[in-house]
């Protein structure tokens, strides 16, 4: 038989069509039309197609789901959305069941909510542990339906004792199966939205399990710690690993200097953690909180984001010279950013072979760490082995980055420790500190000045903005404003899985100083045209890997950014649970927000860093000092384990 | 092939000896699509797997379903427990089913075939491959079947791997595709939505053998035997406490009563029908007959004579479906554990009739809630039984 034939279909996706969201058969007659549905007594209209769930929703009808959630395919698993529907014998999942034809629907009859409380039961039975002792206390689904469906007693039983040890091999994600409940969506999250395939259900019946290929640990297999099954969790079976104590370890030392480095997505996602909508940035508020902790210095991240414009931009523009003028063979288009370290680890799986496209500049956390524990250390006089580096990062896979080996440039590890923004928000509840009504406090010198291209890293198309906000004026020697209104470089921004711009650029102006020691004019630009995109999500990158293997479009482009999670930093694996679509947009727009508020835009005007240069850095952008400490190499590991 | 003994004790009209393999596919050939699919609707004939979906109107939807191709799948994994009667047909009636296939892809509009082989059947493997050999050399398979230009029709075989769950339909085509077998959600149903996303029939060995006899005879002779809901006749894998246990071909509508005195097993105190997933019936409904208005069958009858403890044979049940869930839906991988634990529970005395009472309602739970058929049918054998037999469960000595 034809190989096309065992090949699964739908889109590529891999999948199985037991949990993919193809609900009605396409080419089905009515697809288009409308049908009448009646719940609860009251008639709507829908589209043809459209589940009784998303039904309910749009008619306010509260439906309770567990396994659901609104950015993965349906799976129909855990069976708590189920309702009547007339005429037929069994209970249907509301999220699973098209409307084709005109149905009455039925969502809290008696045998609904006997099956509903049946099904919670069913699940506490097999769910180890209590609530308090618990990370996800009052932020877990399943605890929160418990408590409305009035359960107050184990009718089938309650573990008391674990059955399998926790996995905390992983410096990123630890996975605890104790309190798993087998909703799949970690392995929806892997396979479908991220298409990294790390988890996966294996044996049967009441001994199935979530588990990695052949039960390794999860530090041992494929996992691009990108941390996205930890934000889609119902319950605590998936967790960061928490380096809460050694911090408060370091803290609590007096003989440590501990300062803290913050990044704009968690700063624009933590009031969540304090029941604020999602959107409000609390930036110095924070600085205040953080002070108060007990952190000596508070610094912006936003700074490094700057300087790693400037090098990352730098090395575009010499590989464009090395590839376009002098026509050298290892000079290798397009360059990939590599602030995201999901996105690096999901390369060096599974296409080492592209690594020479990636940019060898440090993401931002790390330039951070060893200009602090460089610069900084002898600029105050302070040994750098006193010095503590945290990291407050949106994200679970910057605590595998900071533990990578070659990030001891600095002679120390450069960047001790990485914290989410959900432990960030725990620590600051554990010192009893109010974050909603702290007074607003600047960050610290000599790293305070940042600029809104910083901040807009972020978000999924930032790093791109803020890197052609600096190649149009550092070349074309124009304002961007003159191009782009208000700087807002529009076509990289928004939640597109790819993105695709290009820039003409029609003339040149003269080489800035910063720049003089590596280029003597841009002649060699005028006229060209750049071709950039952008992707979010792995599973967007791969596309756009594939794509540049096939000599496609994007194998035109100079320069692609690259974040490994959906809606770039904003959506990382260590910012509030839940997270959705809506959410996400929301701190996106925080951080757009704040961009604008900025007197400085712009990385290469950014005052702190022109003195980094002046002072420390004396061999310019991509010199030598800026190589041993703000560059990097990578590690081709394949996807093969052995 | 000794060691696999064929034990056919009553042959019937229609599936044993009343048909010649051939005839039904050179009357398929003289007709057209549509009056293939109106003779088989017009048997009656309803899904020998044991949900009894009508057979020509699945073959209908998926003649009337858009698709680049389309598949034709037959179900012979047979592994409901004491069911065993797919064996004899594959054994020595292979070609009635390859035929029942070759008319269905037919009357679809399919042009391969695919044998879902239980994983356990691996000796029948090369005997069937040499049929389908046997089959292209002689033109039945292959392009232009018959000389009928157009007609191109092909059979694989695939093996499963043991899981009782793939005999759902639905996981029997996760599992063609590579995939861990597990139920899908329906709708989409197969019949536009199957293999490979394409339109897909899946029919069991004997639905399928049945549909060549039908085309071969007629419906109307088909028609003759069974009952006006239950049309022709099927076969039924008899084992437990009865003096000829084996395979047996009666007309649809049979009592229990009747069967168990042909098979010597009048003594009975109950007779599980439809294996583990079927319902247990004790002696006082022996009057009722085995047909898809009244209990229906894939055709296991295991026989409990009076000796037989009851709620060792719940316990038994209960175990096989803890461990054949496929562990995707809540109600049946956890429910059944459940409910194990209440038969355990009442074997030592201390289930009270409360937590009994939630056991057979968390029962009703799962024949509602759960994502399939497995699921759906996994408490029926308890539910039957603690029902039933309530007085001797609770009645019995408590060990000290």
């Amino acid at each position: 038989m034809a190989d096309e034939t065992r090949t699964p279909q739908g889109g590529g996706s891999r999948a199985p069509v037991s949990q993919r969201p193809l609900t009605v058969a396409p080419g089905s007659a009515g697809i288009g039309s409308q049908v009448t549905v009646k719940i609860d007594g009251l008639d709507l209209k829908v589209p043809f197609g459209t589940t009784i769930l998303e039904a309910a929703r749009m008619s306010n009808i509260r439906i309770p789901t567990l396994c659901q959630h609104d950015d993965l395919c349906i799976a129909g698993v855990c069976r708590v959305c189920v309702v009547e529907v007339e005429g037929m014998r069994t209970l249907q999942a509301s999220c699973a069941y098209p409307i084709t034809q005109p149905i009455t629907v039925s969502t809290h009859t008696r045998k609904v909510r006997q099956a509903r409380r049946h099904i919670l039961d069913l699940m506490l039975a097999n769910h180890y542990g209590e609530c308090y002792a618990c990370w996800r206390n009052q932020n877990c689904e399943l605890q929160a339906l418990a408590d409305e469906y009035g359960v107050d007693s184990f009718r089938f039983g309650h573990p008391d004792k674990p059955k399998v040890p926790k996995d905390t091999s992983s410096y990123a994600v630890v996975r605890d199966m104790n309190k798993c409940i087998l909703c799949r969506r970690c392995v929806r999250t892997c396979i479908d939205l991220q298409e990294v395939g790390v988890l996966e259900a294996v044996n049967r019946g009441a001994a199935t399990t979530i588990s990695t290929f052949m039960d390794k640990p999860l530090s041992d297999v494929v996992c691009i710690n990108c941390g996205q099954c930890i934000n889609r969790c119902p319950t605590s079976a998936l967790a960061a690993n928490d380096p809460t104590d050694e911090v408060w370890a370091a803290i609590d030392d007096p003989r440590k200097h501990v300062v803290i480095q913050t990044a704009p997505s968690p700063r624009a996602a933590i009031g969540e953690c304090f029941g604020l909508p999602a959107g409000t940035a609390l930036t110095f508020e924070l600085n205040t909180a953080l002070k108060q902790c007990g952190f000596d210095r508070v610094f912006d991240t936003n700074f490094t984001a700057d300087l790693t414009i400037i090098e990352e931009g730098t090395e575009l523009l010499l590989r464009l010279r090395d590839a376009l003028v002098d026509k050298k063979p290892e000079a290798v288009l397009p360059q990939f950013t590599s602030c995201s370290p999901g996105w690096v680890k999901y390369l060096e799986h599974f296409y080492p072979e592209m690594i020479p496209n990636l940019s060898s500049a440090k993401s931002p956390q790390q330039m951070f760490g060893a200009v602090i524990k460089t610069y900084y250390a002898k600029l105050h006089g302070i040994d750098p082995a006193d010095i503590v580096t945290v990291a407050l990062m949106p994200c679970s896979a910057k605590k595998f980055e900071c533990n990578r080996p070659e990030m001891c440039d600095s002679g120390y590890k450069d960047v001790d420790y990485g914290l989410t923004t959900r432990e960030t928000a725990a620590m600051i509840k554990e010192a009893g500190i109010d974050l909603l009504h702290m007074p607003k406090s600047e960050f610290d010198a000599p790293f305070g000045s940042a600029t809104g291209s910083g901040v807009i890293f972020g978000a999924t198309g930032g790093v791109m903005e803020a890197a052609l906000r600096t190649v149009i004026e550092l070349v074309c020697g124009v304002k961007v404003e003159n191009l782009f209104d208000h700087a807002r470089v529009l076509p990289v921004r928004g939640f597109d899985g790819i993105k695709y711009a290009e820039l003409p650029l029609q003339a040149v102006g003269p080489v800035p100083d910063i720049l003089k020691g590596l280029f003597t004019d841009w002649n060699w630009l005028r006229g060209a045209t750049l071709r950039v995109a952008v992707a979010h999500g792995t599973a967007s990158a791969k596309k756009v890997i594939e794509d540049i293997k096939a000599g496609g479009k994007f194998s035109e482009c100079h320069f692609i950014e690259f974040m490994g999670c959906p809606g770039g930093c904003i959506g990382g694996g260590g910012q509030p649970i839940p997270t959705s679509r809506e959410i996400r947009a929301a701190r996106a727009k925080a951080i757009y927000a704040e961009d604008e508020a900025y007197p400085v835009r712009k990385s290469h005007e950014n005052p702190a860093v022109l003195e980094l240069y002046a002072k420390f850095l004396t061999d310019g952008p991509c010199g030598h000092v800026s190589h041993r400490l703000l560059h990097t190499g990578y590690t081709p590991r394949g996807k093969y384990i052995y | 092939m000794n060691s696999h003994v064929i034990n056919v004790k009553t042959r019937g009209p229609i599936l044993f000896g009343g048909v010649t393999a051939g005839e039904g596919l050179k009357k398929a050939l003289s007709m057209s699509r549509s009056e293939i699919i109106s003779e088989v609707r017009a048997s009656g004939l309803k899904g020998r797997g044991g949900a009894g979906f009508p057979t020509g109107v699945k073959w209908n939807l998926a003649a009337a379903a858009l698709g680049k191709r389309k598949f034709v799948v037959c179900n012979a994994d047979e592994g409901e427990p004491g069911t065993f009667k797919d064996r004899v047909l594959l054994s020595e009636y292979a070609d009635l089913v390859f035929e029942g296939m070759t008319i269905a892809g037919l009357a679809i509009g399919a042009r391969q075939g695919i044998v879902y082989l239980r994983g356990e059947y691996r000796y029948l493997l090369a005997p069937l491959e040499a049929n389908l050999a046997r089959r292209r050399e002689e033109g039945l398979l292959g392009s232009a079947i018959l000389g009928r230009q157009g007609f191109d029709f092909d059979v694989e075989i695939r093996l499963g791997s043991g899981a009782y769950v793939c005999g759902e339909e639905t996981a029997l085509i996760e599992s063609l595709e590579g995939h861990r077998g597990e139920p899908r959600n329906r709708p989409p149903f197969p019949v536009d939505t199957g293999y490979l996303g394409q339109p897909t029939i899946v029919n069991n060995v004997e639905t399928l053998a049945l549909a060549a006899s039908v085309l071969a005879k007629g419906a109307e002779w088909f028609k003759a035997i069974g009952t006006d809901k239950s049309t022709g006749s099927k076969l039924f894998s008899v084992s437990g406490d009865c003096q000829s246990p084996g395979v047996y071909e009666f007309p649809m509508g049979i009592t229990i009563a009747q069967l168990l005195k042909v098979v010597g097993g009048e003594e009975a105190k109950a007779v599980q029908v439809g294996g583990a997933s079927g319902h247990c019936v004790p002696a006082k409904q022996f009057e009722r007959t085995l047909a898809f208005e009244d209990i229906p069958t894939g055709g296991s009858i295991i026989v409990f004579g009076p000796g037989r403890d009851m709620l060792k044979v719940a316990r038994n049940f209960m175990e096989f479906f803890v461990e054949e869930s496929c562990g995707q839906c809540t109600p049946c991988r956890y429910g059944n554990v459940a409910l194990l634990e209440g038969v355990e529970m009442l074997e030592k005395g201390r289930c009270s009739m409360t937590h009994l009472n939630e056991l057979k309602a968390l029962g009703e739970t799962m024949q509602i809630s759960s994502k399939c058929g497995l699921g759906q049918s996994s408490s029926n054998a308890f539910l039957s039984i603690v029902t039933h037999f309530e007085n001797e469960i609770l009645g019995r000595p408590v060990p000290a």
